[in-house]
């Protein structure tokens, strides 16, 4: 009887083990193919004009030229978003840590910011694009950054919320048995502590904002141009791969792909710089 | 029972945490000016509750009351008027594991004096290498300043921790079992420094070893169950207690 017993628990564990590999495979296998059809597709159309040079015969359309609008426009839009919404959920995440750090007011943000994160990216698209229209704007540069700030804020907040929470309060200690303040307390020593987990946050954040098509289409706008002001309609990579994908030309079709080469490339040197630059300043942080 | 050179004094100290039953039972104590007082007593007897209170640690944690009174040279620390930062600077705290901020060892030790702007410019090196020598870790890391701190090991980290809080001039120093969690060699360089500095700063340490105490103690605190079950100098207390619990825990009952 004991035998049957654990051999049931044997079988048991081997099923289990075998759901969990295939989990594995499912999501390795998808990201392989995706990483080979944007290759395959997208390598033969890639060429120095294409990241070198604006389109030509109209938005995209044409099968000269090259996507540079959308390149510039994608980085400032997806910088500019991140810096902004850095500047916001900072704060909100030290005021968490340092003033109101387990109290219902804490759950109430938490909760709040878990909710902005669902919310659908064409919802903050629309929210920004009537925001805009009320106040006589037209899509622009500056109400991209607003709305892909505003898409990001919840993402930061929360990513560098979950760091903070794996901070030890003794260091937070150490700080006060000096007598610091705990405005001195958060900027001198939680925001160094933390300057990892502020990196891969960001870093996430962007890789969301760059990737973004919906919430740019109506804020941002479309165009040919490289914007030259705040107040430009800015191209952006995310709409240029939809517009070329949407065209019946197979060659343009293609340049999608080397479109989205072009995008995954700025997302991978960008988690690679900044998987650098946590590692450089992790040598200082109390784990 | 009033000591000559009383420099702490507490007066009918209740603590309570959530719901449980009270931490410190009507505490009255003084603690001598310029020597090693040591709290003594088993685990959960309200030792470190006791130590928290005198560096208004305690209201850190969730939960937490008190009520009665600390006078620091006759001054009460929770009157409503005082400001818990200057309470706190002047008491410097080994807690049971050392800490580094996260930043090099030059800039831990500079970081309290920077916040009190105690020292500027040119005259930080002196004074960062002053403390780092009284914390007898100068000839062991000036070749390193600007390394991180974390490199150190933990017996070196205590240490750094004793001058970190050296270099906010404080007057009394609070040790909450500081040599718990290091080697037996680097916990003995610890109790050397306490014994060296008694005689400038007033310093109170929490232990749960009778030998620790032993080798540390001008006036001891002996407790049991948040109550102050004895205390007076050392001498009398461990050759002739006069307290039957006393007598057991000296015995090693419990």
């Amino acid at each position: 009887m004991s035998n049957w017993h654990f051999r049931r628990k044997h079988v048991a564990e081997s099923i289990a083990k075998f759901f969990m590999l295939l989990s594995f495979l499912i999501v390795a296998a998808s990201l392989i193919s995706i990483l080979w059809t944007i290759l395959s597709k997208g390598l033969p159309s890639l060429s120095w004009s294409m990241i070198s040079q604006t389109p030509k015969g109209g938005y995209y359309l044409g099968k000269e030229g090259g996507i540079l609008n959308a390149i510039i426009g994608s980085l400032l839009l997806a910088v500019g978003g991140t810096i902004i919404a850095l500047l916001i959920s900072l704060p909100i995440t030290l005021y968490l840590e340092t003033y109101i750090a387990k109290t219902k007011w804490a759950r109430y943000v938490r909760l709040t910011m878990d909710i902005l994160w669902g919310i659908p990216s064409i919802v903050y698209g629309a929210f920004g694009f009537t925001l805009m229209l009320s106040l006589g704007l037209r899509a622009s540069l500056l109400g991209g950054i607003v709305v892909l700030a505003l898409l990001e804020i919840p993402i930061l907040t929360r990513a560098m919320d979950e760091v903070l929470r794996l901070m030890p309060d003794e260091l937070k200690h150490a700080s006060y048995a000096l007598g610091a303040s705990k405005l001195q307390t958060a900027v001198r020593v939680i925001i160094r502590q933390m300057m990892p987990g502020i990196v891969t946050a960001s870093l996430l954040a962007f890789g969301r904002g760059i990737g973004d098509a919906a919430s740019v289409l109506f804020t941002a706008g479309y165009t040919d141009r490289i914007p030259t002001s705040l107040s430009s309609p800015t191209a952006s990579l995310p709409l240029a791969i939809f517009f070329q994908l949407g065209t019946p030309y197979p060659e343009v079709q293609n340049r999608a792909y080397a479109s989205a080469l072009i995008l995954t490339l700025i997302v991978l040197v960008i988690s690679l710089g900044s998987r650098l630059l946590s590692a450089r300043l992790s040598r200082f942080i109390n784990k | 029972m009033t000591l000559p050179n009383t420099h702490i004094e507490i007066r009918n100290l209740n603590a309570f945490y959530d719901r449980t039953e009270s931490a410190l039972k009507n505490v009255n104590l003084e603690i001598p000016r310029q020597q090693i007082t040591v709290i003594m007593g088993p685990s959960g007897c309200g030792k470190t509750t006791l130590l928290k209170t005198l560096n208004r640690f305690l209201e850190l944690t969730d939960g937490a009351k008190i009520s009665g009174e600390v006078l620091i040279d006759g001054e009460n620390i929770y009157s409503p008027d005082r400001d818990v930062m200057e309470i706190r600077k002047k008491t410097g705290l080994l807690a049971q594991r050392p800490y580094m901020l996260p930043m090099s060892i030059y800039e831990n030790v500079a970081y309290g004096m920077r916040i009190h702007s105690l020292t500027r410019g040119k005259e930080m090196d002196a004074a960062v290498q002053h403390y780092l020598e009284m914390a007898g870790l100068w000839d062991e890391v000036k070749d390193r300043l600007h390394a991180p701190a974390t490199r150190l090991s933990i017996g070196q980290q205590q240490r750094l921790c004793l001058a970190r809080g050296l270099a906010v001039e404080p007057e009394i120093l609070l040790g909450d079992e500081p040599t718990s969690a290091l080697d037996p060699i680097s916990a003995a360089n610890i109790e050397k420094l306490l014994l060296d500095l008694k005689h400038q700063y007033t310093t109170v340490v929490v232990t749960h070893t009778l030998r620790q105490a032993k080798r540390l103690a001008d006036y001891v605190i002996f407790m049991y169950l948040g109550e102050v079950v004895e205390c007076g100098p050392a001498k009398e207390v461990f050759e002739n207690p006069k307290m039957e619990r006393t007598r057991g825990y000296l015995a090693g009952q419990f």
